[in-house]
């Protein structure tokens, strides 16, 4: 049976006396592909910045169990060497710096063919991309693959993905989630902020959030109706009218 | 010790593999303080050198038409702690000659070493002419370089020079070069310099370009930590018909550092074109989480951030191609 590797428990975030989170309650299970869905401003990349530990994410209510173990107030790298990482929605550019290094900068294994490995997986060939820098000269879509193979390489336990599907062509968009497959089979678990019903539909279990709470959370048909009904009632009662939401995509 | 002893002692010192060095088809120019301990031409290259009271006086000839199959060996350096090492280097690149200069220069003990180098470098029509110089310093940064250049690069000519200094401390830089490039020339200067506890370093590259359809990329990459200090100041003047010039300026502080860049571009004529861009702060912080993500620590992804910036260029010509 499953069991909840990363529990979130009444977590409020205020930034510039704005409210961002309020009262996040969360259970991740191992193993497990999670989707966290909601309008633009939801608080979704918030939450896992704060999940991940990010400066000036730091919550000033609640708690973040990773595995049972208080993180909280972790540094970064702590969280990441027990097993949680994130994979940006557009992911920093390095000067100089080569693919290969960025890889393997904390990989597990820091073999050359490990790099070679990683790429593959992500539909990126080796030799074509391990001499290159990690810089302007990649596409959004080959950045994004290679942060990806980095992650990967690192052999997390829990991986926050922020929009994996963004600038990505539809060919790569299979190769991920072939690649989400391969990871959940590998007994990683995942959490993936999304805007695309067809990267929802990978999932096994899904929150919805609006306004800094999760306003649902269940089976991912359920949740989906957000994507049908392009509205959902929240908490108070109100109707909150997303047919404008700008990167709504079905 | 014996001059070939000195020699090896200098090479060891440059922390490489020198195998590669030492074979026969390699030209090689050994200048330890104001003695020439070793000297090996190869066809097309003629060497003059005359030993001076404090330095070296050298003119190096590469013959019209000249091709080498491998870099042209400088090995520069003073093993004392203390010494003064005046280079005057006068280098003419023939006519449609093509030369690579590989420069070490060695001050792996340095505590009061100063080393002067004053050049002047003619390259003529059609030539390609690149110089690399690779700085290696001991720990302590005892040293005072001063590089100073004027360069002629002429009509269709090629023009590269990248100096680094990413080992050891890097003392106190005073590095000056000046370029005038000529019609349908390239010219490519890139400076990568790591600056660490009290360094200071001051650096002034400076292209006109006279001619027309000349092309120039002035490039700085600089790191400080601790209390080091850095003034860049390049400077790109296009004066010919469709010109074309970029100057490119990025400096990591880190610490009590600090870094001023002035970059000065200027264009004299209706169809030329110069851009720049000046980059200084501390470590980009998306960079950093990015790497803390992974694993690292704030200082092992610090260190990372900077050695991409430092790394040397894959490709000299990329810049220019990119401008033109």
């Amino acid at each position: 049976m499953s069991k909840s590797m990363l529990t979130i428990d009444g977590l409020y975030l205020t930034i510039q006396n704005k409210a961002l989170l309020k009262g996040i309650g969360m259970d991740i299970w191992e193993g497990h592909i999670h989707a966290i869905i909601g309008p633009n401003g939801a608080g979704k990349s918030t939450l896992v910045s704060t999940i991940m530990g990010l400066p000036g994410y730091k919550p000033e209510q609640g708690k973040i169990l990773f595995l049972g173990e208080d993180i909280t107030d972790m540094p970064i790298y702590e969280r990441a060497k027990r097993g949680l990482t994130l994979a940006w929605q557009e992911p920093a550019r390095f000067e100089g710096l080569l693919v290969e290094k960025f890889i393997l900068a904390g990989a597990a294994n820091k073999s050359r063919k490990r790099a070679e490995e990683v790429l593959k997986m992500v539909g990126l060939e080796a030799d074509k991309y391990l001499n290159r820098a990690v810089d302007k000269t990649l596409s959004g879509g080959e950045r994004k693959r290679i942060e990806l193979a980095s992650i990967i390489a690192m052999e997390p336990k829990l991986i926050l993905l922020d929009e994996p599907d963004s600038g990505i062509d539809i060919d790569a968009l299979e190769k991920i989630f072939s690649l989400l497959k391969n990871l959940k089979q590998e007994g990683i678990t995942i959490v993936v902020i999304t805007h695309s019903l067809a990267v929802l539909n990978q999932a096994d279990h899904a929150f919805l959030m609006c306004c800094g709470k999760v306003l649902d959370k269940g089976n991912v048909e359920r949740i989906a109706a957000y994507f049908q009904n392009k509205c959902i009632p929240c908490t108070h009662g109100k109707v909150v009218d997303i047919s404008n939401e700008p990167t709504l995509q079905n | 010790m014996t001059e070939t002893n000195l020699a090896m002692e200098m090479l060891k010192s440059l922390g490489i593999n020198i195998e590669h060095l030492l074979v026969d088809n390699v030209a090689k120019i050994q200048i330890h303080q104001n003695k020439v301990i070793g000297l090996h031409l190869v066809p097309g290259l003629k060497v003059e050198a005359d030993e001076l009271s404090d330095g070296v006086e050298a003119q190096i000839i590469i013959e019209k038409g000249a091709k080498f199959e491998k870099p042209i060996h400088i090995c520069f350096g003073v093993l004392p702690e203390s010494g003064l090492q005046l280079i005057k280097l006068h280098i003419n690149a023939q006519e449609n000659s093509n030369s690579m200069i590989l420069a070490h220069c060695t001050f792996p003990n340095a505590k009061q070493v100063k080393h002067i180098m004053e050049a002047d470098i003619k390259i003529d029509a059609n030539a390609r002419y690149a110089y690399f110089e690779r700085h290696v310093h001991g720990p302590d940064g005892g040293v005072n370089v001063l590089p100073h250049a004027k360069i002629y690069v002429g009509e269709g000519a090629e023009f590269s020079t990248e100096f680094e200094l990413i080992k050891g401390s890097a003392g106190n830089i005073n590095f000056q070069y000046e370029v005038n490039a000529e019609a349908r020339s390239k010219t490519e200067m890139n400076a990568r310099i790591s600056g660490t506890k009290n360094d200071h370093i001051q650096l002034h590259e400076e292209a006109h370009l006279v001619g027309e359809y000349s092309a120039g990329v002035i490039t700085s990459h600089i790191a400080l930590k601790h209390n080091a200090e850095a003034i860049v100041e390049n400077t790109l003047v296009a004066e010919g018909p469709y010109s074309r010039g970029h100057v490119d300026c990025k400096e990591i502080v880190v610490g009590n550092s600090q870094a001023k860049a002035i970059p000065i571009v200027l264009v004299k004529h209706p169809t030329a074109h110069v851009t720049h861009e000046a980059a200084i702060g501390s470590v980009d912080i998306k960079q950093l989480v990015t790497l803390m993500a992974h694993g690292l620590t704030e200082e092992q992804s610090t260190d990372l951030i900077i050695e991409g910036l430092l790394s040397k260029k894959q490709n000299w010509q990329t810049l220019i191609e990119e401008i033109r």
